[in-house]
C-alpha cells in the first residue's frame, strides 16, 4: 500500500496535454512487472494520487511507461515532472489483457482517444509473439489529428506487413489526408474472421458500447470481446469502494473484463 | 475483376434486392476511375448521379475560409450520394477522390423514372438507401457527443 519513488526518466510530449513518462525504481528497489491491461497508482507527493494506465511494459530493458491527461491537479503535476523528479507509485493492480486465450486466432484491437495508451502493452506483446497470432488488426480512432497518441510509433506499425493499423478521426482539418469518422468504421471495414477472432476494446465507455455493438455485427461472439474501464479506483486493492461498478470493483475484477460480463451494467445510468 | 452486377450483389447495402432488380440496377452503371483528388459531385449541382466505391476512398467536403472541412470519408462498399432521391436533387456536399479511385456511377436521373414506373425497384432501393442513411445519422450522432473530449477521460 505504500507508494514505492521511481525517478522520472523522460517525459515525451504526446499531445497538447498528454505526456508519456518512463519511470524506473530508485537504486535498490525493484522494477515492478506490470502486464499488458494492468494499472498502477501513481503519486504526486504532496498532491494526491491517480490510477494510471501503463503504456509500456516493465522490463529488464525498457522502462516502465504511462501516459497521463492533465485535466486535474494530480494530473497536471505528474505531467508538470521533469527527468529527474521523483514520483510514488503502487501496483501492478488489476487484469490483464486476454492475450494467451487469443492466440492462434485474429486479434482486433479497438482504441478510441487515450484508450491506446493501455493497449499499446498489448499490441507490443502481440508483435513480440507475432508467430502465434493470425490477422492482428488495429483499429484507432481519435478527436482530431493533434489528439492522436503515439505518432511516431503508428507510423513504424503501418510500415509492418504483419499488422493492419488503420486510424481515423471525428474531425479533420484540410491538412488532415486520412479517414474521418469513427472508428466502428474502421471495424465494418477490417478484414478478420469473426469465428477466430479476439477483440480488445479500449476508450470511452459510449465508444466501448457501439464498437461491442459493431463486432457484434460482424460475428464476433460477445465472450471473446474485452473492454478496460476506468473508473475512480482511491484504494486499488477493493477496500474502499469508489469503483464499484455493479457486483464488481474495477480495481480488482477490472480494468479489463470480458463484455458480456458487465454489458448489463453499462446501460445503467450514472454508474 | 467483378463485373457491376457482381460488385453490387456482393455490397451489403444491396443485400435485399433481387437477382433481376440488381441486373436493372447494374445496367444503369459504369465503371469509372478517378484521381487523387478528383471531385466526384460538387455542392449545389443537380444530383444526377451517385456512387458505389470499389476501390479507393472519398472524402465529403464543404468549404470553409480556412479550406475544405471533410466531414466524413466513405470507403470499399459505400454508397457516394442520396441527394438524388430527394427534391430539389442537389447535392449538398463536395465529394472529392482520396487516392486513385474506382468506383460505379450511376445515372440517377434515368433510375428515378426507373423507380417510379417499377415500385417495387423503387422500394427495395428507398429501403437499402435508408439503411445507409440511418448508419451515417448514427455515426454523426456518435461523433457530435465528442466522447474523445475532456470530461470523458481522465
Amino acid at each position: 500500500m505504500t507508494p514505492r519513488a521511481h525517478r522520472v526518466v523522460s517525459r515525451r510530449g504526446e499531445t497538447a496535454d498528454t505526456w508519456t513518462l518512463a519511470l524506473e525504481p530508485l537504486p535498490g528497489e525493484e522494477l515492478p512487472l506490470f502486464a499488458p491491461g494492468q494499472f498502477g497508482m501513481l503519486y504526486a507527493f504532496g498532491v494526491g494520487e491517480i490510477p494510471i494506465s501503463v503504456s509500456g511494459a516493465s522490463t529488464a530493458l525498457d522502462p516502465l511507461r504511462c501516459t497521463v491527461r492533465s485535466v486535474g491537479s494530480v494530473s497536471a503535476a505528474l505531467c508538470a515532472t521533469a527527468p529527474g523528479d521523483v514520483v510514488g507509485l503502487r501496483g501492478p493492480f488489476g487484469s490483464r489483457w486476454p492475450l494467451a486465450e487469443a492466440t492462434a486466432g485474429d486479434v482486433v484491437i479497438v482504441a478510441g482517444g487515450l484508450g491506446l495508451a493501455p493497449l499499446r502493452p498489448a499490441i507490443h506483446h502481440v508483435l513480440a509473439h507475432r508467430n502465434e497470432y493470425g490477422r492482428v488488426i488495429v483499429c484507432y480512432g481519435g478527436r482530431s489529428a493533434d489528439e492522436l497518441l503515439f505518432m511516431s510509433e503508428l507510423e513504424v506499425w503501418r510500415g509492418r506487413f504483419d499488422l493492419d493499423i488503420d486510424v481515423i478521426v471525428d474531425i479533420a482539418g484540410p491538412d488532415w489526408h486520412g479517414k474521418v469518422g469513427v472508428v466502428t468504421k474502421l471495424v465494418e471495414l477490417a478484414a478478420f474472421d469473426p469465428d477466430r477472432t479476439f477483440a480488445l476494446l479500449c476508450g470511452p465507455e459510449v465508444m466501448l458500447r457501439f464498437g461491442a455493438l459493431t463486432l457484434r455485427k460482424r460475428g464476433v461472439p460477445v465472450e471473446r470481446c474485452y473492454i478496460s474501464m476506468e473508473r475512480n479506483m482511491h484504494c486499488a486493492i477493493a477496500q474502499c469502494g469508489h469503483c464499484q461498478f455493479g457486483p464488481k470493483f474495477i480495481c480488482r475484477e477490472g480494468p479489463v473484463q470480458r463484455y458480456d460480463e458487465v454489458e448489463p451494467w453499462l446501460k445503467i445510468g450514472e454508474l | 475483376m467483378q463485373s457491376i452486377e457482381q460488385t453490387l450483389a456482393a455490397t451489403r447495402m444491396f443485400r435485399n434486392l433481387t437477382r433481376e432488380q440488381l441486373a436493372a440496377l447494374a445496367r444503369l452503371g459504369e465503371e469509372v476511375e478517378y484521381a487523387d483528388g478528383s471531385r466526384l459531385m460538387i455542392e449545389g449541382e443537380p444530383a444526377d448521379w451517385f456512387f458505389v466505391i470499389r476501390e479507393g476512398f472519398v472524402a465529403l467536403q464543404t468549404d470553409a475560409p480556412s479550406g475544405a472541412i471533410t466531414i466524413e470519408t466513405l470507403h470499399n462498399g459505400d454508397s457516394v450520394g442520396w441527394s438524388w432521391l430527394f427534391e430539389p436533387y442537389l447535392t449538398h456536399f463536395d465529394a472529392r477522390s482520396r487516392g486513385a479511385t474506382q468506383a460505379i456511377r450511376f445515372d440517377a436521373a434515368t433510375l428515378r423514372v426507373r423507380c417510379a414506373e417499377d415500385r417495387e425497384l423503387g422500394y427495395e432501393l428507398m429501403r437499402s438507401f435508408a439503411s445507409v442513411i440511418v448508419e451515417r445519422l448514427q455515426a454523426t450522432r456518435l461523433q457530435l457527443l465528442d466522447v474523445y473530449g475532456r470530461a470523458t477521460v481522465s
